[in-house]
């Protein structure tokens, strides 16, 4: 038999219980489990994914991307804008040059970094990410400045904040080294991959690799005019 | 030496005020010294009311966090210790909306008058030894009197406010203060009887006692005196889980539903007002008031009365809300008849031998609670089966 109101004692027990372990528990044991933001971070995983950006390889002008439009086409929300660059004759250089990513629209479901067949595009962990003029320069700023770089430029209300959202090629790309950094394992077997692939083709052109004057495989030589390289071909 | 020292920490408050007192009656007529006196204990208390609101709402945020396993605000200040300030200045700074068909003067008025009530009780509050601000021999008649007017300016805030929601929470305000009025004030009685007195000082003197722990709430009408005069104070203060009159999940936010800024800050501040000299009055009448061994009497009444507080804090915590009709039940059907047992049982402890008291209060008690459950048990009508004709 239950003696009549022993679940109100019961129900102030519990909630006593739970007052007095979120001074000693942990998190995981049932402690407070709140992380106080910007002072702590949880540590990001490897396979979280924010906006999308595009690798380049040593310099900035070693872009990976072709412009082949695919992941423009595969964008569910159509947040790609691609215009593929071309040279004096009017010939299509096979790199882009118009590159922009709507970050008001992008939801990142990492669609384009799934159909990318160039291994070109990936998908950040910067999450912190304001709208932010065009003056500023968003790669320049420290992760959790933003705003404040956005209060120093005194940002003209709507129309600029809007046009923030859009990231141009500039911003979007970032060196194969940063991609390393956040996305070891993928990076790696990225890499390794693209080395294989090279080598392949090397070896499949040995009096071109060979000829010490000859053009390098690669997109690009000093002037960074591009040429098309094996390593581009889709897969 | 230890007992001189002891007096002047306890007194250290009646010196002060003595000490201006006496250093202005050196340039002021008599008559102005007397209006001194009175102003020293009003600005006191209206200081006081509005700081301990304050902090009160920080301390309820923090508790009620630490039970739901947060860390409620602590980002304003050491251990968010200037969250209220900041809470006022937002308070301050919103905008005013008065509802297009609303009684203007009534709205505007409704938050002005809640206040004065909730300010008026602490006058009979004993804080400690010699610390009343006006000792009225009829304190806790007062008390009763004033604290049920809060009702009205609800009421008030409701209607002018033009607001089904707002109307509907005003009538809730009305109907559960007013039910929970009578138990709490014949919860009260068995402490008149045994005090004989009204004064709010003179009861907290009659349970001085050995070591200063003759406290009613150590006898078997005073626990169930207090027990039910508590949770009638929770329900005449409308905290959870009486807090129907602003069941946000039902009414919106009930009587202050079209109140915004200031004029909704102190609707609150009343409600904290109301909810420190309940809990203070409760400690008054049951638990010794500033009556206790060793540390200063101020010390005393404040550590009882946040206890109780916190005691508030942690039901908020806990219990869901209740329903309307079992809300009402509770009041007219359970803790009535109990008080009126509870008198009886006060009468009984008076003329009997201490331990012939113990056995003939629990044995009335355990009978009296026992058929209160039996005849408030809902009626949940049985199953009934149709066997089908095979």
């Amino acid at each position: 038999m239950t003696v009549f109101g022993w679940g109100v004692f019961k129900g102030m027990l519990v909630t006593f219980k739970n007052f007095a372990t979120s001074y000693f528990r942990k998190p995981d044991e049932g402690g407070i489990f709140t992380v106080q933001y910007p002072e702590e971070r949880e540590k990001t995983i490897e396979n979280f994914r924010n906006f999308p950006f595009l690798v380049y390889d040593e310099t900035p002008g070693k872009i990976r991307c072709v412009a082949c439009g695919i992941c423009e086409r595969e964008c569910p929300t159509k947040c790609i804008h691609i215009e593929m660059e071309t040279d004096a004759t009017g010939k299509p250089a096979r790199r882009p040059a118009v590159f922009d990513i709507d970050y008001g629209l992008c939801m990142n479901c990492g669609m384009c970094e799934e159909v990318c067949p160039f291994d070109s595009i990936f998908m950040d962990h910067a999450f912190e990410v304001t709208a932010v003029p065009m003056s500023v320069n968003f790669n320049e700023v420290e992760i959790g400045t933003a705003l404040t770089a956005l209060d120093q430029k005194k940002t003209k209300v709507s129309a600029e904040r809007a046009e923030g959202l859009v990231r141009h090629k500039e911003k979007l790309l970032k060196p194969n080294e940063y991609f390393q950094r956040i996305r070891p394992t993928l990076a790696s077997a990225i890499d390794q991959k693209r080395k294989a692939a090279e080598e392949k083709k090397r070896a499949a052109m040995p009096l071109r690799h060979n000829a010490p004057d000859g053009p390098v495989p690669g997109r690009e030589n000093a002037d960074g005019q591009t040429q098309p390289s094996a390593t581009q071909e889709p897969k | 030496m230890i007992r001189a020292i002891e007096f002047y920490v306890d007194m250290i408050f009646v010196t002060a005020k003595a000490w201006i007192l006496d250093l202005l009656s050196r340039f002021l007529p008599d008559w102005m010294v007397v209006l001194a006196s009175i102003t020293i204990s009003g600005v006191v208390i209206l200081c006081m009311g509005p700081i301990i609101m304050m902090y009160l709402t920080l301390l309820e945020r923090k508790l009620i966090g630490r039970i739901q396993n947060r860390y409620g605000p602590n980002r304003v200040g050491k251990w968010g210790l200037l969250q209220p300030i900041a809470d006022g200045i937002k308070m301050f700074t919103k905008e005013d909306i008065v509802p297009a068909n609303a009684d203007k003067i009534v709205h505007l008025l409704a938050p002005i008058v809640i206040v004065v009530p909730a300010l008026m009780v602490f006058l009979v509050v004993p804080f400690g030894e010699r610390m009343t601000a006006v000792n009225l021999n009829i304190g806790l008649l007062y008390f009763i009197a004033i604290s049920s007017v809060t009702v009205l300016p609800i009421f008030m805030g409701s209607w002018a406010s033009r607001n089904k929601y707002s109307l509907l929470g005003g009538m809730r305000t009305a109907a559960q203060m007013i039910s929970y009025e009578i138990p709490m004030t014949l919860a009260v009685v068995p402490a008149i009887m045994m005090s004989q007195s009204l004064s709010t000082n003179t009861i907290v003197l009659a349970q001085a006692g050995d070591y200063d722990l003759h406290w009613f709430i150590f006898t078997p009408w005073g626990i169930v005196g207090f027990i039910v005069f508590f949770l009638c104070a929770t329900a005449e203060c409308n905290r959870p889980p009486f807090d129907l009159p602003e069941a946000e999940s039902e009414l919106v936010a009930g009587f202050h539903t079209e109140y915004s800024g200031m004029k909704f800050a102190l609707f609150y501040m009343a409600e904290y007002m109301n909810t420190f000299t309940l809990c203070g009055i409760a400690a008054t009448l049951f638990l010794g008031g500033w009556q206790g061994p060793f540390f200063p009497s101020w010390l005393w009444f404040f550590g009882k009365t946040f206890v109780l507080i916190c005691v508030m804090i942690w039901f908020r915590g806990t219990f869901p809300r209740f329903r309307v009709d079992h809300l009402m039940g509770f009041a007219w059907k359970f803790l009535l008849p109990l008080t009126l047992v509870n008198i009886l049982l006060t009468a009984l402890w008076q003329f009997t031998s201490n331990l012939a008291a113990w056995f003939w209060s629990i044995l009335v008690l355990g009978i009296s609670l026992w058929t209160l459950v039996k005849l408030n048990r809902t009626f949940v009508p049985e199953k009934r089966h149709y066997p089908l004709e095979s």
